[in-house]
This record gives C-alpha cells, sequence and structure tokens, in this order.
C-alpha cells in the first residue's frame, strides 16, 4: 500500500468507528467503499442506490456475480437477509429518511457545511447520480475526503466555488489530518488523526473553524 | 396473445423521433440484446431516457456514435467520457437529473402522476428554471413525469403472458420502465410456461408487457459476450 492509499484507508477505518449497532448505511464511490472493510458488525447493513440492501464484501472469487454490483459497479457480495428492489424504491428509501448514515466523497465542503461532489465546471464529466438524494434524505452526512486536492489545495474552504449539491449541511467532516463536527452554524475541529497536527490542519484548511473544547485541553496539555 | 417475438421484429417498434426508455445501471440489466438490434435498425433522433449512456463504444455507447441520440435523459453520463465530448460539440443534448428524481418520474409517468414535489436539487443548478415551493418549511421542486413511446427492458425471467421476475442488481431502473412507456419489450434469459412463475414472486405483473424477446448476449467478467 502506498502513501496516498494509506491515507484513504486510514479515513475508511475511522469513517467506520462513527457507525452505530443496527445502522442502515449508504456508501458512496471512492473512499466511503472501503469504510465497509472495517465494519465487523453484523447488525449494520449497507444500502446501494442501485437496489441492493446488505451489500457485503466479496470474500470468495467463485462468488463473483457480475449482476450483483455496487453504485460504483463493482462486484460484491450479499448478506444474510439480503433484498433488492427497483430504482425507485431504493430512491424512495433514501429521500423517506430509511437511511441512517450517508457517508460520502467530497470535491468542497465549506464553511457553511454546505458540499460540493457532483460537478466541476469547464469539465466534460456530465453525472449526478445519487448524490443530491442522499444529501437532501439521509439521517446523518458523513464526508470522507483528503484533506486537500491532488495540487495540495484546501478542500474545506471559505465557500464552494464548485456547484453545491444541497442545501443540506454535512454532519461530520473526517480527512486524513482531522475529523470536524457541523455545529451552532460553524465547524468544530473535535479530532486529529496520528501524525496530525494543530498547525498541520491549519496550514491545509481554508475555511474558518473553531477548536473543540476537549481537543484544546489535549493539545495545550501535552 | 403471443407476446414472444424475435428481436428484429420488436424492434420495429421503435420509429425515428420516438422517446425510448432503456433499463439498466451501466451494462448490469441493460437490455444488451436489443441495444444491439437498434444499432442495425433505422431510427434516428432518438430521445433516450436511461440512467447511463453505457460505456465507451459498449451497450447504449454504441448508438450514441451512431448518431442516433438526439437527447440523452440520464442522471450519470460519467461512466461514457464520450458524452461529455458530444454534448461540447453540440451533437446531443443532454438532461441531467438526480438518480431519485429520474427514477420516480418514471414511476410517476406509469402511474397517472401529473408531477410530484422533491427536495432532491432543491437551491442547486439542477433546479434552475424549475418551479419550486416551500412545504412545512422546506424547499421543493416540481419535478414532471417521464414517459416513451417503447421501453427496452432486461428482465431475469418471463412466462409467455409477460410476468416477469428479475436477477439481483440488474433489476434497477426495469420494472418501473415497463410501466411508463406505450410499449414495452422485455428481454428475457428464459420464457416458461404461464403457471410456472411463483404468483407471490412476480415482481412486474404481465399488463404491462407487449413483446418478450429471448437474451443473446450476456455480461460475463471479460464484458458483453454471445449466450
Amino acid at each position: 500500500m502506498n502513501g496516498e492509499d494509506a491515507a484513504k484507508h486510514r479515513i475508511a477505518k475511522r469513517g467506520a468507528a462513527e457507525l452505530k449497532p443496527h445502522s442502515i448505511v449508504n456508501l458512496g464511490i471512492g473512499i466511503p467503499t472501503l469504510v465497509a472493510k472495517y465494519v465487523n458488525d453484523p447488525t449494520i447493513y449497507f444500502h446501494s442506490e442501485n437496489g441492493l440492501l446488505g451489500v457485503a464484501e466479496l470474500e470468495d472469487e467463485k462468488d463473483y456475480d457480475p449482476q450483483r454490483v455496487n453504485a460504483g459497479k463493482l462486484p460484491v457480495g450479499e448478506a444474510l437477509g439480503a433484498s433488492y428492489f427497483n430504482s425507485s424504491e431504493s430512491f424512495a428509501m433514501i429521500r423517506g429518511g430509511h437511511i441512517d448514515v450517508a457517508m460520502l466523497g467530497v470535491l468542497q465542503v465549506d464553511e457553511q457545511g454546505y458540499i460540493a461532489n457532483w460537478a466541476v465546471p469547464g469539465q466534460n464529466i456530465i453525472g449526478v447520480g445519487g448524490a443530491m438524494d442522499l444529501l437532501s434524505g439521509a439521517k446523518k452526512i458523513i464526508a470522507l475526503t483528503n484533506h486537500t486536492d491532488r495540487k495540495g489545495n484546501p478542500k474545506i474552504v471559505k465557500k464552494c466555488t464548485f456547484p453545491i449539491t444541497s442545501l443540506r449541511k454535512v454532519d461530520v467532516v473526517i480527512t486524513d489530518l482531522a475529523v470536524f463536527e457541523y455545529r451552532d452554524g460553524g465547524l468544530v475541529l473535535t479530532e486529529l488523526m496520528p501524525d496530525s497536527s494543530l498547525e498541520k490542519v491549519k496550514a491545509h484548511t481554508e475555511a474558518a473553524f473553531r477548536i473543540d473544547e476537549k481537543l484544546l485541553q489535549e493539545v495545550n496539555g501535552s | 396473445m403471443n407476446k414472444v417475438m424475435s428481436p428484429s421484429v420488436a424492434i420495429k417498434k421503435v420509429k425515428s423521433g420516438d422517446t425510448i426508455m432503456v433499463g439498466g445501471f451501466g451494462l448490469v440489466g441493460a437490455p444488451l440484446t436489443l441495444i444491439e438490434e437498434l444499432l442495425k435498425h433505422d431510427s434516428y433522433d432518438l430521445t433516450v431516457i436511461s440512467n447511463n449512456l453505457g460505456e465507451p463504444g459498449v451497450g447504449l455507447g454504441k448508438l450514441l456514435r451512431q448518431g442516433k441520440i438526439k437527447k440523452a435523459i440520464g442522471s450519470y453520463f460519467t461512466s461514457n467520457r464520450e458524452v461529455g465530448d458530444y454534448y461540447l460539440q453540440g451533437k446531443i443534448q443532454i438532461e441531467l437529473l438526480p438518480q431519485g428524481t429520474l427514477a420516480e418520474s418514471i414511476r410517476a409517468g406509469g402511474a397517472g402522476i401529473g408531477g410530484y414535489y422533491t427536495k432532491t436539487g432543491a437551491g442547486t443548478e439542477l433546479a434552475k428554471g424549475k418551479e419550486t415551493r416551500e412545504i412545512d418549511g422546506e424547499l421543493f421542486v416540481l419535478e414532471k413525469p417521464l414517459r416513451a413511446n417503447v421501453a427496452l427492458i432486461k428482465a431475469h425471467k418471463a412466462d409467455r403472458l409477460g410476468n416477469l421476475v428479475y436477477y439481483k442488481t440488474a433489476r434497477n431502473f426495469n420494472p418501473i420502465m415497463a410501466t411508463s412507456a406505450d410499449y414495452c419489450i422485455a428481454e428475457v434469459d428464459e420464457i416458461v410456461e404461464t403457471g410456472e412463475l411463483n404468483p407471490e414472486e412476480i415482481v412486474t405483473p404481465h399488463l404491462y408487457v407487449d413483446a418478450i424477446v429471448l437474451s443473446a448476449y450476456t455480461l460475463t467478467k471479460e464484458g458483453v459476450v454471445p449466450r
């Protein structure tokens, strides 16, 4: 595993720790897909918007089925108690508030809590998929993302410059450097990831953020 | 009434200028045999309602290269970057909808619903030009139903009446598209005698299905291959 992959797995592992028993969870494309590898609780069910509740890791090559894929069109397994349904029912589950947690990748998230994760102006990639539906309907929104983009630019910005995905705001942001919660109208830094520091987070974050009292005590005390 | 026919006969229902719905999430659950037949069929200026337009040069991606698609309505054309190229060159019109809105509009089209309000997309670029309304303190967008002249769908099994059952995530948009077109052609892996399907397990009742064709292609690890 190279450094970039290792960082993605650290983010995914931290994301998995957010999930409570008996949750229904939708994992987006990218880092969120890796979260399933770090969840061992059989009471947590993964929902995939293409019509499967009960996505499982493909444990064995002989269980491979080209007609059983996740939203990223990657082959997946089937958990005990899984069910299949059509796209309209699947999105009724999403919009109707039946999904406890949506974990998604983002292009940008801003200090007002808005997410941009579907379009980059000027690029000829035309797709939105289920991003807007998940933001409008899931009970909790957790963004899993690298702290900066490939060029090193902050992804946690003052104001999204890419088109936003929804008026719905993020609840938690987990990066390779830090964990933020969106609380009382702003971002609050609640946790530093291993090998991170307050200075690093400040240097790579454009958005204004507060620091959680408890974290501040820990940082000052050490 | 015999609904079982060859793909080449069934596809004649598609006329130039028609709006067609094509099932599938990428290639999974796409009616690959009917798409192949459409490539050979003389029909142009088509409006295609489908989540994606296949992959570059595969599935509906082939139809795109033939220049037969005037307009595409879907949610995720990212899986075929040629769609973006054609769009920028002005060779195709695109209507992008959130995936849940695409699905619900198709459902509404088949259920006689004249429109519905959804939270999805409210306040974003995709809601521009659409009527919005605040309901109980939240902003909603008015979305209209979608209908087609012909639906090309994929199911797993049909009985001779046209009752359908599906297979795993190949179900996706197919059951709703079956309800929302004037003429529905179902491509299936197997045709059984009426009575052989368990009535409790039928997903698409036969009244939605006008024609049944046997699949000649299948999706494997190696891609699309003849069966």
